[in-house]
């Protein structure tokens, strides 16, 4: 996990591999509506993705693949600063 | 977050890596992090707080409302083969609780260990006693196992 540098831009995560293709190309279709494509079920693979991340006073990149061979617990939360 | 870092080190010990994601960037991350999680734990935040600003990790993975631009509480327990073991969503005003993430944590593992030729029941917590599918099991579970 190299440190990233650091510019004025907002960066944010993406998704990677196969679901990211297909994600473009239904985008692409307009005959499939609804972008927001649910990929995720108990039993199946975990989207892999890629994304920026602050970690012990430093600005780095994660990609979830690189924790393939050990467990990984991975929480979303409504935001930083609310209350629970 | 604070109450999964109070138990990171015990995580750890599991061999259990934490990510956490909001749609909030690195600097957000780390202003609330030095400001105000770092008071409520002992070390801080110990695992990397990722940045989901366009919500394209929520979307995949079901959380993302739309409506208001942030992704919902969702928890979600990745083995080493990259298969989700068990996810929990909720809204945001409940918070969740880390012991049930372990217990689960320890199930799951032991389930693994045994290649799948065990099984934890309700409730099953480690020392427990656990099921071994199998036709002699079929309509006698009765007798191996009661709920408590």
């Amino acid at each position: 996990m190299p440190d990233e540098p650091v510019g004025c831009a907002r960066p944010t995560g993406k998704v990677v591999g196969e679901i990211a293709e297909n994600e473009d190309r239904l985008e692409s279709d307009p005959g499939v509506g609804g972008k927001s494509m649910i990929m995720v079920r108990v039993g199946g693979k975990a989207p892999d993705f890629e994304a920026p991340a602050y970690h012990k006073g430093k600005f780095i990149n994660v990609k979830l693949s690189d924790y393939s061979g050990k467990w990984v617990l991975l929480c979303f939360y409504p935001g930083d600063f609310t209350f629970v | 977050m604070s109450a999964v870092a109070g138990r990171f080190d015990e995580l750890q010990k599991l061999g259990v890596e934490v990510l956490s994601v909001s749609t909030d960037s690195t600097f957000v991350h780390k202003i609330w992090e030095e400001e105000e999680l770092s008071k409520m734990t002992k070390d801080g935040i110990p695992w990397p707080m990722v940045a989901d600003g366009a919500g394209n990790l929520g979307k995949v993975y079901g959380v993302y409302d739309e409506g208001n631009g942030v992704n919902i509480r969702g928890r979600f327990l990745i083995d080493p083969d990259g298969v989700v073991q068990a996810m929990e969503v909720m809204t945001p005003p409940v918070g969740r609780k880390i012991e049930e993430t372990i217990r689960q944590v320890h199930a799951f593992q032991h389930v693994r260990k045994t290649k799948g030729a065990e099984a934890c029941p309700a409730g099953w917590e480690p020392g427990k006693k656990t099921l071994k599918p199998g036709p002699d099991l079929v309509g006698k579970v009765w007798k191996k196992w009661q709920p408590e």
